[in-house]
């Protein structure tokens, strides 16, 4: 009978061109306008690597006292500085942990026909690579004897590997960066992360560095950050009292692989915190916090209050399209009050009936669904024009996206038309007989 | 094959109580063509429409085919309309945006019998009555006597026990209801039951039996049937 009931349904359709596109018009700016604000928000609070992010943390000190809070007792800081990161590195209490910062480089191509350009880097450890699962393409990450030992090595990105070397195999080549010659040991495949996970302090939505090197090395060559640097009080002058200092710029992540772990390097950081106040470098008591991937995303407000307000607003918009496809509904499956009567006469029931128009909603809702894609698309397209280049990367419409935009104008609509429905279902064929 | 025991048929609104049908009782033997004739509003199409299952009786006894359907649900109601009884209706009621073919499926796809079996038994019924080569055609491409075989094709498809025919003619000009009504003959004549309203006394004439109504109630039942064609060869030997 379903087959039977979508040919009415299709029949139905094409019997009152007008008031169908009225309803699929209705219910496809609905779906066009929730499509939109919900496939960003789902961009911008996504988990970019689900399989972990219960198991990788950010350790939270407070290296700055209470009088650098603004209003909550939570600590204010998202960075550690040098001292404190360079401290959890050698106490080593998680499984894999990497301290790391953003730097850059200007790149000179050993191809003289390519001008030197400008490469964002990250400085960070060995673990980083493992703790993030990232892909490689060719090669692999450096040892941990390289963090020791301060290796002139680096990974590249796939990008940079396409422009520079054409795609092919250039493990073991060198690139030329700030003058300084470093050997390719790894080439990533394409990862794109999105949010940036390790970092959602400097640039939440921009694209991964193309160069990463061991941080050791970027501290003995003296690179600045590229990314946030906060300072709450003086410091000495130089590169030693940036060092020392108590400014923040080093993100910092420890993969935990279960509770008793996560609560065992809480008490570590406690006891951390407790033992820098007996050295009297903390006046006050210990503040730390320990986060999960998943809660930093919320602490550092990665998805902005307003995309929420906004994607709510959206859905306002599509229940009052929906609210006008139940009037036209209604309209329609009362306006043939008299077939339902012929129908119940011949032996329909009121199930019957009521499949028939439910199955006629979804056929609308479908309709209106598949027209909801094309105005997200152009929608999107808008989005792309009025955001900065890295959240108009990533406003994209994937299968996920359209699975839940029809099954969305589906569903609302089937919802919708349930009062038409059930008024559909209540007609007295005796009556419309007469009446006919 | 149908028969209504002091059946009442009340409609009630706040201030006012009407029947529409009071100690009604009727008993409609297999095979018989009943004509049930009386002006208007005495309470024909309600008779009808209680008969048809379209509206429940509000008091007395209703039995089709043996089985009590006084107070059925609705969905035991819609099985036995389906399987039971064919409508014909005063002003047709096809579906305007279905074709000939597709009409008479329509009490066929409620049965859920298989497309092979809807196809055979469409095709029979349009035979029957004449309209084979119209299949395709839409309502409003055929004449009122065209448009009235098609509803009586579509009666006859699910091989009702009982047929119900709101005058079936009332529509129709004199030489189109003569072709409907020859119809209605030929199929009782083939063995069916049939119940006909009818305010017209010529086509009333032409039952076995005429149940005449005033007021909701049964005023003049003649017991002793009128037979015709086959039916009245047949009376006429055994009274020899």
């Amino acid at each position: 009978m379903f087959r039977y009931y979508v040919w009415l349904a299709l029949r139905s359709l094409r019997r009152n061109p007008a008031l169908t596109l009225l309803m699929v018009l209705a219910i496809g700016l609905g779906i066009g306008a929730s499509m939109t604000m919900l496939t960003l928000f789902r961009t911008m609070s996504g988990d970019p690597i689900p399989q972990k992010s219960s198991q990788l943390f950010v350790p939270v000190i407070d290296n700055w006292g209470p009088d650098a809070h603004s209003k909550s007792s939570e600590p204010e800081q998202d960075q550690l500085n040098y001292v404190d990161a360079m401290a959890l590195m050698r106490a080593h209490q998680a499984t894999r942990q990497a301290a790391m910062y953003q730097v850059g480089f200007a790149l000179t191509p050993a191809d003289p026909q390519l001008q030197p350009f400008q490469v964002p880097a990250r400085a960070t450890y060995a673990d980083f690579f493992e703790m993030f699962d990232v892909p490689f393409e060719y090669g692999n990450a450096w040892g941990a004897a390289d963090d020791e030992g301060r290796s002139e090595v680096v990974v590249i990105s796939r990008k940079l590997n396409d422009k520079l070397f054409g795609g092919a195999n250039s493990v073991g080549n060198t690139i030329n960066l700030d003058q300084h010659d470093y050997r390719i040991v790894g080439v990533l495949d394409h990862w794109a992360p999105e949010p940036r996970v390790y970092d959602v302090i400097s640039g939440t939505f921009d694209e991964v560095e193309d160069v990463f090197l061991p941080f050791t090395l970027a501290i003995d060559r003296h690179m600045t950050t590229w990314g946030n640097n906060n300072c709450y009080d003086s410091r000495l002058p130089g590169w030693d009292g940036h060092l020392q200092s108590e400014c923040i710029w080093i993100q910092f992540w420890a993969e935990l692989p279960d509770a008793a772990q996560a609560q065992r390097y809480r008490s570590f950081l406690d006891n951390y915190a407790a033992e820098q106040q007996r050295s009297g470098r903390f006046h006050w008591a210990p503040l730390t916090r320990l986060h999960n991937s998943r809660e930093w995303m919320v602490v550092e407000k990665v998805v902005p209050d307003e995309s929420r307000i906004l994607v709510l607003v959206s859905f306002g918009f599509l229940f009052v399209c929906q609210v006008n496809a139940v009037g036209l509904m209604l309209a329609k499956f009362m306006g043939r009050a008299a077939e339902t009567g012929v129908r119940r006469a011949l032996g329909a029931n009121r199930r019957a009936v009521f499949l028939q128009c439910l199955v006629e909603s979804g056929v609308i809702g479908l309709a209106g669904g598949l027209l909801g894609l094309a105005l997200t698309a152009l929608g999107l397209l808008g989005v792309r024009a009025l955001l900065s280049e890295d959240l108009a990367r990533m406003a994209h419409l994937d299968a996920g996206n359209v699975v839940i935009a029809l099954l969305l104008a589906v569903v609302a609509t089937v919802l919708a038309g349930l009062y038409p429905t059930w008024r559909a279902m209540q007609v007295q064929p005796a009556w419309q007989l007469k009446a006919n | 094959m149908l028969k209504m025991t002091h059946l009442a048929k009340v409609y009630r609104t706040e201030v006012v109580e009407t029947y529409a049908l009071r100690d009604f009782s009727l008993h409609v033997k297999e095979g018989e063509f009943v004509a049930v004739t009386g002006p208007s509003g005495s309470g024909k199409t309600t008779f009808l429409n209680v008969a048809g299952l379209l509206e429940t009786p509000t008091g007395g006894h209703y039995h089709l085919d043996g089985v009590d359907v006084s107070q059925l649900s609705d969905d035991a109601r819609s099985r036995i309309r389906n399987e039971k009884i064919g409508f014909i209706f005063q002003a047709f009621n096809l579906i305007p945006d279905l074709n000939v073919f597709d009409n008479i499926d329509v009490p066929l796809r409620y049965r859920r019998m298989g497309g092979a079996e809807r196809k055979k038994r469409i095709g029979e019924s349009l035979e029957r009555v004449g309209l084979s080569a119209r299949a395709r055609h839409y309502p409003a491409e055929l004449s009122g006597g065209q448009q009235q075989r098609v509803a009586i094709a579509r009666a006859l498809a699910g091989s009702p026990r009982l047929l119900l025919a709101d005058e079936p003619t009332g529509n129709l000009d004199t030489q189109m209801a003569r072709g409907v009504m020859e119809l209605l003959e030929g199929i009782h004549r083939e063995g069916a039951t049939i119940v006909m309203v009818t305010h017209d006394p010529e086509l009333a004439v032409r039952a076995q039996r005429n149940v005449h109504i005033i007021d909701g109630q049964v005023v003049d039942l003649t017991e002793e049937p009128r037979f015709h064609g086959v039916h009245a060869a047949a009376h006429a030997q055994s009274a020899a």
